[in-house]
């Protein structure tokens, strides 16, 4: 997204954000585990204004045949957008080009750190919906399927968290609004493993320096690890005690926001 | 399967021998409903309805269109139903079955008889665009009675439905004017039939078992679509206790709609 000549200014005055974070700061977030019956693992992550539902469901048989593996689970994440989640048009069904890429690096995230080899000849499927979008629903959703694979019990080398650093007026900035990424001078997307630090996911547009790249990385580090606890925090709730209740009705307007 | 149904089958005779469900429930008890309106922020509406462990989400989109060649002074309506996923371990991702496709037309037929929209105010004077209304149906989890969950979803939406502001033939998305104006609040009632009986609500386990579904939806004055869903026959008496039953429990699930 290169920046435009005639957009609207994207710091106010005091330097601060249009909707008065930091560059430092995230948007508010709120991660909630196991809010589906039927799925094995589910998470409802609600970020800014996005809202994420993710399911998954395995290790189960493989349908098609053909895609299975004498070795270990495929793993396979769809990401979804729901035809009334933009403020815009009404949205067509079925994949586009970009749900398909983003499906795409999404599961290759999480192939990295499912330790797939314990169910060979399975498949785990990961679904994702996003049922609101305004900006950042990849890192959104990565977040949400981390928490949803927890959620159903498969056992993984880490936990992954997701966070995109972006260039607004010429300045790093950490979880880009819609509004920012749309206008700004760039975008990165990063997921990153929590507990050894590596990044399992990674894109990037627009025009960014050397230095610039490096700190992005960095700044995405600790957006992360502020992510990661959110992440737990709801994973300890519904462990915790080990009831194996169901959140029914879903909460997709909650009356507690967490703030990261 | 064909041997799991036959089970299902037995053990729900069974129960309604001894007058029983396997939740405890009465013939003609609902689950739990739950009805939240606003739940999501960039559809023009939106509400999640809850039966029991059913959960259904509706998005109500407005958008502008060309109007049909028949009617260029109506407005467009048009409702759809995705079977998601993650909803069941039933649904696969792709193009939507054709139950997806049956539920989309039930509750859509259920709006559209009950002239629950006026189309003709859906058009726009002077302009050869009309105002479109897309609603559209997420089943989020399904343990059965995806019809009546769907249309109390779709219902509720719709009756709280923001339209957005229209300038120079373009939609100002974010910005709105008023309300979508409904005449009255359409609900269906669905019922699992076996051997002669029947089961309102049923579950999913319910309807494994059932030799077929019926689904009536009322206004508080008319009958406004039907569906007889699966290979069992019904009499003339049948029918007509669906329909004194639907106006009884209509009025009931209406209630929840006008809270």
């Amino acid at each position: 997204m290169s920046g435009s000549a005639n957009h609207p200014p994207l710091l106010r005055e005091d330097g601060q954000r249009l909707d008065g974070r930091s560059l430092e700061d995230l948007r508010p977030i709120s991660i909630e585990a196991r809010v589906l019956n039927d799925a094995d693992g589910s998470s409802l992550v609600i970020w800014g204004k996005n809202k994420i539902l993710c399911g998954v469901y395995g290790p189960r048989e493989c349908i098609p045949r053909h895609d299975e593996s004498p070795y270990r689970a495929v793993l396979r994440c769809r990401y979804n957008m729901a035809p009334f989640c933009s403020l815009e048009e009404h949205g067509r069904s079925g994949p586009s080009r970009r749900s398909q890429e983003l499906s795409k690096v999404i599961t290759e995230c999480f192939e990295n750190v499912v330790i797939a080899e314990s169910y060979p000849k399975s498949a785990i499927d990961v679904y994702i919906d996003v049922l609101q979008s305004d900006g950042g629903t990849r890192c959104a959703s990565a977040t949400a399927v981390s928490v949803a694979l927890a959620d159903a019990g498969i056992p993984m080398k880490d936990m992954v968290a997701a966070v995109a650093v972006g260039k607004v007026e010429g300045k790093l900035a950490l979880d880009l609004s819609k509004e920012e990424d749309n206008w700004g001078e760039s975008d990165n997307p990063i997921a990153i493993a929590s507990r050894n630090g590596e990044i399992l996911l990674y894109q990037m547009d627009g025009q960014l320096t050397r230095d610039e790249i490096d700190q992005a990385m960095s700044m995405a580090k600790i957006g992360a690890q502020k992510v990661h606890q959110l992440q737990v925090d709801a994973l300890r709730r519904v462990y915790d005690g080990a009831s194996d209740k169901r959140r029914v009705p879903l909460e997709l307007q909650p009356g507690e926001v967490r703030q990261a | 399967m064909e041997v799991q149904k036959e089970l299902k089958h037995q053990q729900l005779m069974q129960l309604l021998a001894a007058g029983k469900r396997a939740d405890g429930r009465s013939k003609h008890d609902y689950r739990d409903i739950q009805i939240t309106r606003d739940v999501l922020g960039n559809a023009e509406g939106s509400a999640l309805c809850t039966i029991g462990k059913t959960q259904v989400i509706c998005g109500v989109k407005v958008s502008l269109a060309t109007p049909f060649p028949d009617r260029p002074n109506e407005g467009v309506l048009s409702t759809g139903a995705e079977f998601t996923p993650l909803g069941s371990h039933l649904f696969e991702p792709g193009p939507p079955k054709v139950e997806a496709i049956e539920l989309a037309r039930v509750v859509d037929r259920g709006i559209r008889s009950a002239n629950m929209v006026d189309l003709a105010s859906l058009s726009i004077p002077g302009s050869s665009k009309v105002k479109a209304v897309y609603v559209d149906l997420w089943i989020a989890d399904h343990d059965g009675n995806l019809f009546d969950a769907a249309m109390l979803a779709a219902v509720a939406a719709l009756s709280k439905c923001r339209m957005p502001k229209i300038e120079n033939e373009k939609i100002a998305f974010g910005e709105y004017a008023g309300n979508l104006p409904v005449s009255c609040l359409p609900v269906s009632c669905t019922f699992g039939a076996i051997g002669g009986q029947h089961l309102l609500d049923p579950t999913l386990d319910e309807e494994k078992g059932v030799d077929g579904l019926f689904v009536l939806a009322t206004t508080p004055d008319f009958v406004c679509a039907a569906q007889k869903s699966g290979w069992m026959g019904y009499t003339q008496k049948d029918i007509m206790e669906f329909v004194d039953i639907s106006f009884k429990k209509g009025a009931e699930l209406r209630r929840l709609l006008e809270q």
